[in-house]
Parts: structure tokens; sequence; C-alpha cells
């Protein structure tokens, strides 16, 4: 058994002040509830850029086809919705679930993964180049392969956001506070207590960044496989649409996109705020 | 001075040598150290920094394996962590996703056993945490932070308190606030309490014996009795005899400095020689 020499030095890992980039400071600069003054301010500007836009495309006479007003985009959403509704519905099926089975092998593997420093220096290499090839450009293989249906997108999605969700969460893993683990081995604690209640309590505010990124990329890579062959789901819409110059509609479907791209945010915000606020 | 004083040590050092392998070289943190610390004593040690103190507390402990050497607790070899022992860390050391009520349940839920709730909320009270369980330890300050550390050691009942430097990072007046603190628990429960500090003044108010490590690689160079009667007054440290036994210890941690060769580490070759 070889131990380490104890140390204490004050700007140790578990504070929260090593991890850059995508630390909670991404969740705090969120949307925050602020003060009645700041939502009103909020609010006024959307309404002048929202009718700035509005009022400008109208003066000039910006034709439909090149920038429609936002109020023939809302028109179009609430218009169109029934008919683009079972496409959110399939977009949501492959993000899901590709997002599920990505985020959960992404999560073993950085857990076992960052118990084995020597193992882990000769995956990383590939976790990186996992995480920077877009997995977009595999969609026409997989669909060759798998066809026109769910699997090809569900196994896109699960491939962008499986390694995001590892290297984050190993970044997690990898944070050991020697004198939080001596603590819980002064108890007698089993090496999987110590991970269950220490190292996966102290790594879940990176693993939650880390999950959020997946599903924001998963989005990203739905989407992406849908525009290539096939005949449904959200970007299938938008090729759809803009191949028929129904510029309302696509930007409905736009504005669907990003609604659920916020909606991500902001489920994964109040996690984090829930459960991993004693960081941030 | 202590009913224990005439049986077997509480605690045993005997030879205790310690050689951290880093990446640097072979490291002797302790060099053959002994101490023997009697039931219901409090003991402190002090020395030079670097001297092996926090290693010869987490030998103590269990945390970490002697290279040679043994520790006994009541005449039995330790060889890993052991229920009877309770530690408070430097800095707390508490978990800052649990609230203090869950901090102090932690070791039960480590133990798989059902938390003394009377006796926690007897600890609780001693400390002045009443009604702080909900509070999460970023609310607290360093002081109360420490108190629960305290109450988190005790929660199992050891019968030996180990304390690693445990008031470092708090300003003076806090400070000695929780050595009178200390005393109070020690009173009520009478723990043997083995204690790390920086403080020659902490190391005095609270001990029945200072024991000084030479610097590195630490053995024990001296030990002085300190014969005041318990409960302590913060006024004892004024007076001419704890001065005397401050400067004296100053003088054997100063002299220590000045004549030990910082940094220079022996050949490993020499090293391997002082095995048993």
């Amino acid at each position: 058994m070889s131990d380490a020499i104890p140390e204490f030095s004050k700007a140790k890992s578990g504070d929260g002040q090593d991890v850059s980039l995508t630390n909670l400071s991404a969740f705090a600069s969120g949307p925050g509830i602020k003060s009645g003054k700041e939502v009103a301010a909020i609010l006024a500007v959307a309404v002048i850029i929202i009718g700035g836009i509005e009022l400008a495309l109208r003066l000039f006479h910006v034709p439909l086809y090149i920038m429609p007003p936002p109020s023939s985009i809302v028109q179009a959403l609430f218009e169109e919705f029934p008919l683009i509704a079972p496409h959110l519905g399939y977009t949501l099926v492959e993000l899901v679930s590709g997002f599920a089975i990505g985020a959960a092998v992404g999560l073993v593997l950085a857990a076992v993964i960052t118990q084995f420093p020597f193992a882990e220096k000769i995956v990383a290499p590939y976790i990186l180049l996992l995480v920077t090839t877009p997995m977009l450009a595999l969609v026409p293989l997989l669909i060759l392969r798998f066809g026109f249906g769910y699997t090809p997108r569900i196994i896109a999605v699960a491939l962008a956001a499986g390694p995001m969700v590892m290297i984050n969460a190993a970044t997690g893993f990898r944070r050991v506070d020697s004198a939080k683990i001596a603590l819980a081995r002064s108890y007698g604690a089993s090496t999987l207590q110590i991970f269950w209640k220490i190292r996966a309590p102290m790594a879940l505010p990176m693993i939650l960044v880390g999950l959020m990124i997946g599903a924001i990329f998963g989005l990203l890579t739905a989407v992406g496989a849908e525009m290539v062959g096939g005949g449904f789901g959200l970007g299938n819409r938008l090729t759809t649409y803009s191949s028929m110059i129904q510029m309302p509609q696509f930007f409905a479907v736009v504005l669907i996109l990003s609604m659920l791209g916020i909606l991500i945010y902001v489920l994964f915000f109040l996690i984090g705020k829930k459960w991993a606020s004693w960081e941030a | 001075m202590n009913a224990g004083e005439t049986t077997a040590p509480k605690l045993g050092v005997q030879a205790a040598t310690k050689i951290y392998h880093t990446a640097s070289g072979d490291l002797l943190a302790l060099d053959r150290c002994s101490l023997d610390i009697r039931a219901s004593e409090i003991v402190s040690i002090v020395g030079p920094s670097g001297c092996g103190k926090t290693t010869l507390l987490w030998s103590m402990s269990g945390l970490h394996s002697l290279t040679g050497g043994e520790i006994l607790l009541d005449g039995k070899k330790i060889t890993g962590p052991h229920p009877d022992i309770g530690i408070v860390f430097q800095e707390a050391n508490l978990l800052p996703w649990r609230n203090l009520d869950a901090n102090i349940r932690f070791p039960f839920e480590i133990k798989g056993e059902k938390p003394d709730r009377a006796w926690i909320a007897h600890l609780l009270n001693r400390v002045g945490l009443d009604g702080f369980g909900g509070k999460f330890p970023r609310e607290l300050s360093g002081g109360m932070q420490q108190r629960a550390a305290i109450v988190r050691a005790l929660a199992l009942k050891p019968s030996v308190l180990l304390m690693d430097e445990p008031f470092g990072a708090l300003d003076s007046f806090t400070r000695e606030e929780m050595n009178r603190l200390v005393e109070e628990i020690w009173l009520d429960t009478k723990t043997t309490i083995v204690f790390i500090t920086h403080s020659i003044e902490e190391a005095i108010f609270l001990s029945d014996r200072v024991v000084v490590l030479s610097a590195r690689p630490g053995r024990v160079a001296k030990e002085y009795r300190v014969p005041f009667p318990r409960p302590r007054s913060l006024e004892i440290m004024a007076t001419r005899e704890v001065f005397d036994l401050t400067n004296k210890i100053k003088m054997d941690i100063v002299g220590e400095r000045a004549t030990a060769k910082p940094e220079q580490q022996r050949p490993s070759a020499e090293i391997v020689r002082i095995r048993p």
C-alpha cells in the first residue's frame, strides 16, 4: 500500500475553482430569476427588437421568401402546429432514446475509466476524437446500414451525446479530494461506498454540465440526421418547407427547435440548482 | 494526575517509521518515532513544518500504513481505520453537498448503523449548534464548521480523538473559544485526545503533555508536562510559567530548524539501512 503525503492546500480540487470552461458558471450566468424591474426591461427589449424587425420588414416590403415578419411566423406556428406536432414527436423520440443510451454508456465509461489512470491515458485520444468528430458525418453511412427509420438517427444522437457526457463526467470523477476520501476511509468505507458517497456527489456538477451539453449536441445531431434521407422529424420539415419556399413555416420550425434547446438548458439548470447548488 | 497513569498506554507508537515513495525519490517522514499516550490524556504534538506531525497522526488513525514500527491501541496493533478512533481533520472537511445533519449522519451511513440521535443532540447542544442541522457547510462560519466536524468525530463515541491542526484556519479569538470547547468536551467525555498544532500557546493551554517533534525525519525531540489543573482559564496563559514553557518549546523548534539542513534528503541507501 503506498500512501500519498497528506496535503491540504487551500485551492484544492473540490472547492470548485479548478474546473475551467464548462464549470457551473455556465449555469450561474444563465436565466436566474431576477427582480421585477429587470424582467420588465428584458421584456421591453424583446418587444422593441421583435416589433422593430416586424416594422422594418413591412416598411421595406421585404419579400416573404427572404425573411417573413415575426407575426407571420407566429401565425404559421399556430396554424401548422397540428402538422408539425408528429414530427416534433419523432425528433423527441430520437433525442430522448439516443441521449439516454449515449449518456448511460458515457457515464459508466467515465466512472470506470477514471479509476484506472493508465487506461485513461490510452483511451483519452480516442475519446477526444469522438468528441471532436461531427457524428453527423456518419449519418449517410448509418442510413445505408440501418435504413431510413429511427435506428440510424438514434445511433447518431447516442454517438454525439455519449462522448460529451463522458468527457465532462470524467473531469468530475477525476476531482479527487484526498481529505474527503480519507474521512470516508477513517470510518471503514469500502471502495464502492467511497464511490457513491464521495466521488459521485463530487462529480455531480460536472456530470450535469456534461448531460446538458450532450443533450444539446444530441438535438443538433437529431435534426441534422433528419435532413439526410427519410421523411420525418423536424429536420425533415426544415428541408421540406425551405424547398417549398414556405418561409413562415420554416421559421416556425426553427422557433420550435430553439425552444427545445432552451427547454433542455432550463431543465438542467433547475436540476443543477436543486442538486448541485453547493458548488456554484 | 490521570486514572490511566499506572496502566498500559491507551495508544502506543513504537518506533514508527514512514517512508513516502514520491516521484522525486524516497522521503523519510518519520524515523523510529516512539510515544505513549495514556487513557484520558490530552497530548499535543508540535514541531517545525513538514516534520511529519500529520503523517504520525494519520498513521495513528490507521489511514496510513507504517513502513516500520507499529501503533498499538489498547495493546493491539492497528492495521487500518479503527472504530474506536475519531479524527478531526484540518479545515473541518465537511461534505459540502450535505447539510449539517447529513454530515453528522455520514459515519453511521458508512457503518450501516442507526444514528444515536440523543447523543448527537447532546453533542450539538454542547458545541452550540442547536437548530443548525438544516444548514449547509458554506452557510456556516469556519468555527461552526469545525464544531460540526468535532460532533461528527465524536458521534460514534470513539475512545481516542485525533485532531489534525483543527483550528489552524481560524482567527485567534475563535481559536481560543474552540480550545475551551475542546477542554469542556474532554471534561465531559474524558476522551483521549492527540492534538496536532502549530500554535505553542494552544498546545500548552490544552495539553497534559506537549511533545516536540524534530525536523524531518520526525522523531520525538522533547516532552513537556503541563501541570495546570482543569478547567483551565485563559488567565494561566499570562503566567510566568507558561511564558517560560512557551519560550522553551519555541527554542526547541527554532533551534531544530537552525541546525537542520532543510530540503536535504538522505541518500536512499542510508534510508534502506534504517528499516527494521
